[in-house]
């Protein structure tokens, strides 16, 4: 065991176009082992990942599977060689069942034999403690049940090496247990794990060994045991954060700036997306709404900004009821409102055009006359890019060539700029590196400081529970229930986000 | 296994954009000049015959022009609706259709004096147009229907339509039985300028218009917005129905211009071949022009030397009209083709390229 690796890297390159996604990077994974590959978004993960699992070929350098030197042409000589990948996004037919999902992508004989199958199935979840109903379809299952399934799918294609691609972004923390102990389980009966990861703590909890990516190279393999968090992100940021999230404390009055009654929404599907959603946002607080995704988060958010219609209940923003206003008219109306929407570049921005016209867009409905001014928009564009420290070649520079964390700051300007009552913002650090979703906090505590009402969509249950002044839990549709984050437990949330029907943490 | 990769690029200098049209052109030139080698003819006399037809006198230039005129309205309607990414292949049906309204005034009020009559029949054109593209406008908005399908079937609705009209109720008694519509009166004509009918003074004021419309007003912001994303539009407040609505009236009003420009200038009546093929070429123009109004000017210019070239040498070389299609046919497949080499990079991939260090490309 000592001898071979499970895997070995030895100086990948990959680059797309003019972008180098790897440079010269090397891993080793031992059999038995637990290994983090850790980086910011673009460091080169998921590439690196991604020649192993035969997506991509490297351009130079190469791979040794258990000693053999190996070059894998498709996905399918990868999964030959013992490789399975979990991906972020779960490569799953829904209107099957688990039974069908694992059988499809299998070359097997001419007649299918389902008895055998469901034994193997079976003999696989009993050997690494997995659990999972091979005649349930897969429409009906959690995000957690499918990940079990994606799981056992690979296991029972051979897999001796395991690789998770951010297995944890979309569970709560009950199910992320779980998982850790099916991890566990695997790495006892002597396979290779490698869990990709931005999360720390997630790091320091599961991992033997972590591989420290940034900037597409290898920063180093590090012992877990022997690394303090601090270390981790100096070689994942290179320089030193720190890395507490402030609360800071409003001086005013507390009075209710948007208060939502009996709220009903259907979705696109016509199903309820939101029932009977009552509470009030106080300026200069933070309410912060956790659940998990599809929780009808969505729906809360585009419903207040006037996107969607409301089937049922009212809104009011300072008293007044803004339910049925379309965004023309809370812009018309002059309704102070800013809206950071999740998708940025697909609805808060048009990618295709300049930082000037992306502001024009919130302003030009009040300019009177038909011709566009973009004098004004001009100005405000170069404030903004000098007050949020927006890297970018100038004012005219289309937006989508800008970074993740700059691209936020163009839309976060401009929605503080036009001095906003009430803020919505909807996971508004997704995909930012660290350094940028710090400066976004920063951003969000100073409107609060200003008395500004902010509605906090996050995904990530830390940062949610460190800058929330009050934490409201979304389950399917609902509010499960609204907590105080200072006197809560990740446990207690994470019962409130499945709606209390899992075990009580023990 | 993939032999080749295709890869969109991010970013290429116009020094390399322009070498690669560059050379496209004469590629294009160097195929085109074998197929006249092969025809038996020689190639640089067939150019310089063909730059000499479309440019080499007074007459053969104006001819050129009076081709480059329908062509630089039409691909003005194109783009405006492009922008929206609303795919108008209907350019053909609303010339017809705009033609069809210019003819239904100057037949029905021939002697209306020469400006309000003009006036009326403009106005009638960019209305039939206008309404010929609403109609697809209006279920893409309402149901969602494809509109790429629908305008394109439009075209030949309004082509036999005007076909029957030719042949039924609108032929000329007059005409001793041959199925054609009576000529307009002196008053339905365009007046002319400098030798040619005033339609070149429409389509440069035109390409202004559109220009500042496109991108100095309120309305031309939000069709390129609605065009980049229908989230953002709905999302800064617009109406997103209203304005695709509006556009496409816009568009199919200009591609109408250009049937009554056809009509008063070239034919003095209607014929159910007046479209010529405009409304579609009037596509690849635009898109040549990457939706530029200003572009629009210069491209069809280029464009209407080469149909010009074309048709001249067909004459003085005795070329059949065959061979001049592929010599024309020819010179779009490069410089199209070379839209797709500017857009996306094409390597080998694979076994072929190796496993060869890349690190100096990256540089």
């Amino acid at each position: 065991m000592e001898a071979v690796s499970a895997i070995e890297m030895r100086g990948i390159s990959k680059a797309f176009g003019s972008i180098m996604a790897n440079r010269e990077v090397d891993l080793s994974v031992r059999w038995g082992e637990i290994h983090a590959i850790l980086g910011e978004n673009g460091a080169g993960k998921s590439t690196l990942v991604n020649m192993l699992s035969g997506i991509y070929r490297p351009d130079s350098g190469e791979i040794m599977i258990d000693g053999q030197v190996v070059e894998f042409a498709s996905p399918a000589s990868s999964i030959k060689n013992g490789i399975g990948m979990i991906h972020q996004h779960f490569k799953l037919v829904n209107v099957m069942t688990a039974l069908e999902n694992i059988m499809i992508g299998r070359r097997g004989g001419l007649l299918i034999r389902k008895k055998q199958w469901k034994q193997e199935i079976r003999d696989i979840s009993d050997r690494y403690g997995l659990d999972i109903d091979p005649d349930k379809k897969v429409y009906n299952m959690s995000v957690g049940e499918k990940q079990t399934l994606e799981i056992i799918k690979v296991l029972h294609q051979g897999a001796r090496i395991l690789i998770l691609d951010e297995p944890t972004a979309v569970l709560t923390p009950q199910e992320i247990r779980r998982l850790f102990q099916i991890v566990r389980n695997m790495k006892e009966q002597g396979c290779a794990i490698i869990i990709i990861t931005h999360k720390l703590n997630e790091v320091m909890e599961i991992s033997d060994r972590v591989t420290v990516l940034r900037q597409g190279q290898t920063v180093g393999t590090l012992t877990t045991a022997d690394v303090q968090v601090g270390t981790l992100i100096e070689r994942m940021v290179g320089k030193r954060l720190d890395l507490s999230i402030k609360r800071v404390d409003y001086p005013g009055e507390r009075r209710p700036l948007l208060q939502v009654d009996g709220l009903t929404v259907r979705g696109q599907d016509q199903k309820i997306a939101l029932e009977e959603i009552n509470f009030d946002l106080y300026g200069g607080e933070i309410l912060g709404i956790a659940g998990v995704a599809g929780s009808g988060q969505k729906e809360i958010c585009e419903t207040i900004a006037g996107l969607t219609r409301a089937e049922k209940g009212r809104i009011f923003f300072e008293g007044g009821n803004i339910i049925g206003k379309t965004p023309r008219d809370i812009i018309r109306l002059g309704i102070r409102m800013g809206f950071i929407p999740e998708d940025r570049l697909g609805m808060g921005l048009v990618g295709s055009m300049d930082i000037v016209h992306n502001i024009i867009l919130k302003d030009y409905q009040n300019q009177p006359g038909i011709f566009l001014r973009r004098g004004p928009s001009q100005a405000k564009a170069r404030t903004i890019v000098e007050r949020l420290d927006i890297q970018t070649p100038g004012i005219h520079y289309p937006v989508k060539k800008l970074s993740g964390g700059n691209i936020q700051k163009v839309l976060l300007g401009r929605e503080i700029d036009s001095d906003p009552k009430v803020l919505i913002t909807a996971y508004p650090v997704r995909g930012l590196d660290i350094g940028a979703s710090y400066k976004i906090y920063d951003l969000l505590n100073e409107q609060k400081y200003k008395g500004v009402g902010i509605l906090f969509i996050g995904e990530d249950l830390d940062v949610l529970m460190s800058l929330c002044d009050r934490l409201m839990v979304f389950c399917a549709g609902r509010v499960a229930g609204t907590v105080d984050p200072r006197e809560v437990s990740k446990e207690e949330i994470g019962w409130l986000m499945t709606g209390g029907k899992e075990q009580e943490p023990s | 296994m993939k032999l080749i990769q295709i890869k969109k690029r991010e970013d290429m200098s116009r020094k390399k954009e322009l070498l690669i049209r560059i050379v496209a052109v004469f590629l294009s030139l160097i195929f085109a000049g074998l197929v006249i080698k092969i025809l038996g003819y020689d190639p640089l006399n067939v150019f310089s015959s063909m730059v000499n037809g479309a440019i080499g006198t007074e007459i053969r230039f104006k001819q050129t022009i009076l081709k480059a005129v329908p062509l630089i309205i039409t691909s003005l309607g194109i783009l405006v609706a492009f922008k929206m990414k609303f795919w108008n292949i209907g350019g053909e049906g609303q010339i017809m259709m705009g033609a069809l309204g210019a003819t239904f005034v100057a037949l029905n009020l021939p002697d209306l004096p020469r400006l309000p009559l003009l006036g009326l029949m403009m106005l009638a054109a960019i209305a039939a147009g206008g309404f010929w593209a609403f109609i697809p406008a209006f279920f893409k908005t309402r149901m969602g229907v494809n509109e790429t399908i629908f305008t394109l079937m439009l075209n030949y609705i309004a082509i036999k339509f005007v076909t029957y009209l030719q042949y039924g109720p609108w032929k000329d008694p007059g005409s001793q039985g041959f199925p054609k519509v009576a000529m307009f009166s002196k008053n339905g004509t365009l007046p002319t300028l400098f030798g040619l009918h005033i339609g070149w003074i429409i389509a440069l004021v035109l390409v202004v218009l559109v220009h500042v419309f496109l991108n100095h007003t309120k309305k031309g912001f939000e069709i390129a917005v609605v065009g980049e994303s229908q989230e953002t539009a709905r999302y800064a407040g617009m109406n997103i129905k209203n304005i695709v609505i509006t556009a496409m009236i816009l568009s199919g009003g200009l591609c109408g211009l250009t049937g009554m420009i056809q009509a008063a200038g070239i034919e003095q009546t209607l014929t159910s071949t007046l479209s010529a093929g405009y409304g579609f070429t009037a596509i690849i123009t635009a898109w040549l022009a990457r939706l530029n109004a200003i572009g629009t000017l210069v491209v069809c210019l280029i464009f209407a030397v080469l149909l010009q070239g074309a048709a001249y040498i067909q004459i003085s070389m005795q070329i059949p009209a065959a061979a001049a299609d592929m010599i024309q046919g020819i010179i779009l497949f490069f410089v199209l083709g070379s839209e797709f080499f500017i857009q996306y990079k094409v390597s080998l991939a694979g076994r072929l390229a190796g496993l060869r260090p890349t690190r100096r490309e990256a540089a």
